[in-house]
């Protein structure tokens, strides 16, 4: 039989393992990962993926139909969403401080803090928390959530080039997590985490979120993108050596084949198993190019993925 | 490992005789190596400097065809591990396994569903690949009528499964001018499988029970018999095994140009997987990772169009996004009267918006800025979608002479350039359209008032 060497890379860089939660709340920990995504012929990448559950301040009206038939009433309170994502196999709860967005609600910080806190006291998961994504309200209601939850380590975000000082700042003090969000671009995703590190921001309390798009929309950028910040970062440079968040459900469910059912082609198949298994393949490319902690929103997307996530780290 | 310019130019006659169409020996020998020129070109060749250079220039993957005619597969010739490196090449095959234990109308609606099976994207039509029929039966005879069943009423490429040599030879004959793929030679069936192969030609899968070094020894044996166009199995199904299997195999191929491991490689996620959902993740994960030719068991229209997507995308050339040529394009017959709309030309962008706004009823004047193949959000982000940038498009475009309005919609994702884009067109009323290309119909419904 010829002799068959399998030829491994000697990687001298390791992706620094960050800890979220904590004071009280249970503790997950991405990163840590010193070979590509599930090698483990080559190196043991300690920390497997971890599945959040993406959880809104407010009903969310404009949702497409699986979602909301799967999750029922729910959704018409952040602490019953978030138990209930719980019971859906949860890891972390992502919540997004939708309702802060001038044209969706205008909230300040003080309903952001009741949020927080309702998510807080009705579940011990570690929280990622999201301003609307406009800089202004991000920084208003992201502060008053880091006040809410000081102790328990949460991630907050995003921190992105425009506007990165003052949630930089917020996580500093209140001993938080950074995301810092770049569209598809590593040498921006570099420069941005450089700037938090400069800030002070420790190593161990930045998350990377370098953008993706859905299945269809983008997704070879985002499992590119994925690709050579890891690769960088095993090839030793510290500045993208942070775990990789990726927004795999927000993404998908945006889009025409995870929300249409009728004046579709009948190539696309049935609306409900077309969308999750759109969330499902979207999660899982991005999980295999290096997604260390993957948002999503359907219950069975969630359960296949986190079955396979299982299934590839023998865990 | 491919031969840099300078190593090329040992071996043209350095005569600069310009016959090739390059100025000088050199400069052609540069565009070789970038795979710019044919060596054909040189008539002065040596026959020497041929082989030589085809010996190096020899794919560490080799490229195999399976199927005769315009729909074959050609799988393989892939360089390298990450596609942003350079780009993946040939995109993963992807057929439906039939089995001869199935009945007539199954295999019957099957065949049709499969091949009928159709999706536009991004202006270019794609479905389904081939069909793998198996002999799952055991029984010859079974097995020959299926494959004729099959054949009869499809020309998609076939992939004919029995570990039977004598049921494949019988199975091969009816179709062999169809160029099928023979699956699988092992290691108890590998001397007839591979005389099978070399009298019919057809490309011959080879499957290993015992790890790559069984795979590479079969390999060896066949291509010492003759029998060069062979597909890798190496007998791994499930989540974990595949991925660090089929990584090996690519990077050995690869890194290490080794040879007998040098060929695309055939999956078979149904095998690996309890429910159709977990099928197509297992499948998408082939198609990412180094699965050449995948086998899907259980055909339904969404996980196909989700696996066609994945396979599209991923296979993009990350240096050519799909783009469009910059311009005016019209959806439908527009009239004076029509909305103007604007948008970018990643071609993605481009028949969502077009798409919709014909579906919905609108015929339009699309304006489409060069944003370099990057969508709405993006570049406008890398600052290549901006209110300069816009108003440039309208006026070169002289869209002004084409309407009797002076009305234009812009993204909804881009709503903060109305401000600018106000200043930059002052007889321009900027109307800031819908995030999403879906809620165009209901959008124009609503504001636009011809």
């Amino acid at each position: 039989m010829p002799d068959v060497e399998i030829p491994l890379e000697k990687w001298t860089g390791k992706v620094k393992e960050v800890k979220i939660g904590g004071g009280g709340r249970k503790e997950v920990v991405g990163g840590g990962e010193s070979t590509l995504p599930f090698l483990a012929f080559e190196s043991s990448n300690p920390n497997p993926p971890k599945i959040a559950i993406e959880v809104h301040d407010k009903e969310p009206t404009t949702w497409a139909a699986p979602l909301l038939s799967a999750w029922g009433d729910a959704v018409k309170d952040p602490g019953t969403w978030a138990k209930k994502a719980v019971e859906f196999g949860a890891d972390l709860i992502c919540l997004k401080l939708l309702s802060a967005h001038p044209e969706g609600g205008n909230t300040g910080p003080a309903e952001a803090k009741a949020s927080v806190e309702k998510v807080l006291s009705a579940v011990d998961l570690p929280l990622i928390i999201l301003g609307p994504g406009v800089a202004e309200k991000d920084n208003e209601v992201i502060t008053a959530a880091s006040d809410a939850a000081k102790g328990q380590r949460v991630a907050l975000g995003n921190c992105e080039e425009k506007n990165y000082r003052t949630i930089g700042a917020v996580c500093l003090s209140d001993g938080h997590i950074a995301i810092a969000k770049t569209p598809l671009d590593i040498n921006l995703c570099k420069q941005l985490n450089i700037m938090l590190s400069d800030m002070g921001v420790p190593a161990d309390s930045i998350i990377m979120d370098p953008d993706t798009g859905a299945l269809g929309y983008g997704i070879e950028y985002g499992y590119s993108i994925n690709e050579r910040v890891r690769l960088a970062a095993l090839g030793g440079d510290a500045m993208t050596a942070f775990p990789i968040l990726n927004h795999a459900g927000g993404e998908v469910w945006r889009q025409k084949e995870a929300r249409a059912s009728d004046g579709v082609p009948d190539a696309w198949g049935d609306l409900e198993e077309r969308s999750i298994i759109w969330e499902a393949v979207t999660a899982t490319s991005v999980i295999n190019a290096g997604c260390d902690i993957v948002v999503m929103c359907h219950p069975k997307a969630i359960e296949r993925i986190k079955s396979t996530i299982e299934k590839l780290t023998g865990k | 490992m491919a031969l840099t310019g300078i190593q090329i130019y040992k071996f043209l006659p350095k005569t600069n005789c310009k016959e090739c169409g390059f100025p000088t020996c050199l400069a052609f020998a540069m565009k070789l190596a970038q795979a710019g020129a044919e060596l054909s070109a040189c008539p002065y060749v040596s026959d020497e400097g041929k082989a030589a250079l085809a010996a190096a220039s020899k794919p560490p993957i080799r490229l195999v065809t399976i199927g005769a005619g315009e729909k074959k597969i050609e799988v393989g010739n892939e360089t390298v591990m990450f596609r942003h490196e350079k780009t993946f090449v040939h995109p993963t095959g992807l057929v439906v396994r039939i089995k001869d234990t199935s009945s007539a109308d199954e295999v019957a609606k099957t065949v049709e569903a499969v091949k009928s099976y159709s999706v536009d994207r991004v202006g270019m039509t794609f479905g389904m690949d081939g069909f793998a029929i198996e002999n799952a039966s055991g029984d010859s005879a079974t097995f020959v009528k299926c494959v004729e069943a099959v054949s009869s009423k499809s020309d998609l490429p076939l992939i004919l499964m029995s570990s039977d040599a004598s049921s494949m030879s019988a199975a091969v004959d009816r179709v062999k001018a169809a160029k099928p793929a023979i699956y699988a030679a092992t290691k108890d069936n590998i001397d007839q499988m591979i005389e099978l192969a070399k009298s019919s030609g057809c490309p011959l899968a080879v499957r290993s029970s015992d790890g790559l070094g069984e795979l590479a020894e079969l390999t060896e044996k066949a291509a010492g018999a003759g029998v060069d166009d062979l597909i890798l199995d190496p007998g791994v199904r499930g989540f974990a095994d595949s991925l660090v299997t089929l990584t090996q195999i690519r990077r050995l191929a690869l890194a290490k140009r080794f040879e007998p491991l040098g060929y695309p490689v055939i999956t078979f996620p149904g095998e690996g997987a309890s429910s159709l959902d977990e099928e197509a993740v297992l499948a998408a994960q082939h198609i990412a990772k180094y699965g050449n030719i995948v086998v899907i068991d259980c055909f339904s229209p969404a996980a196909a169009l989700a696996l066609i997507t994945l396979r599209l995308n991923l296979y993009t050339d990350p240096q050519k996004p799909i783009q469009m040529k910059p311009g005016t394009y019209q959806v439908g017959e527009p009239k004076e009267t029509s909305p103007v709309c604007v948008t970018t030309n990643f071609s993605l962008t481009y028949f969502s918006i077009a798409g919709e706004l014909e579906s919905a009823g609108w015929p339009s004047w699309l304006v489409v800025c060069d944003t370099e193949g990057l969508s709405v959000l993006t570049a406008w982000s890398a600052g290549k979608f901006d209110a300069e940038k816009i108003a440039k498009t309208i006026k070169g475009e002289n869209v002004a002479e084409k309407v009797n309005h002076k009305n234009v919609i812009i993204p909804g994702g881009v709503a903060v350039l109305r401000g600018e884009l106000e200043e930059e067109l002052p007889d321009w009323k900027i109307m800031v359209g819908p995030r999403e290309a879906m809620a165009v119909g209901g959008y124009l419904k609503e504001n636009w008032k011809s």
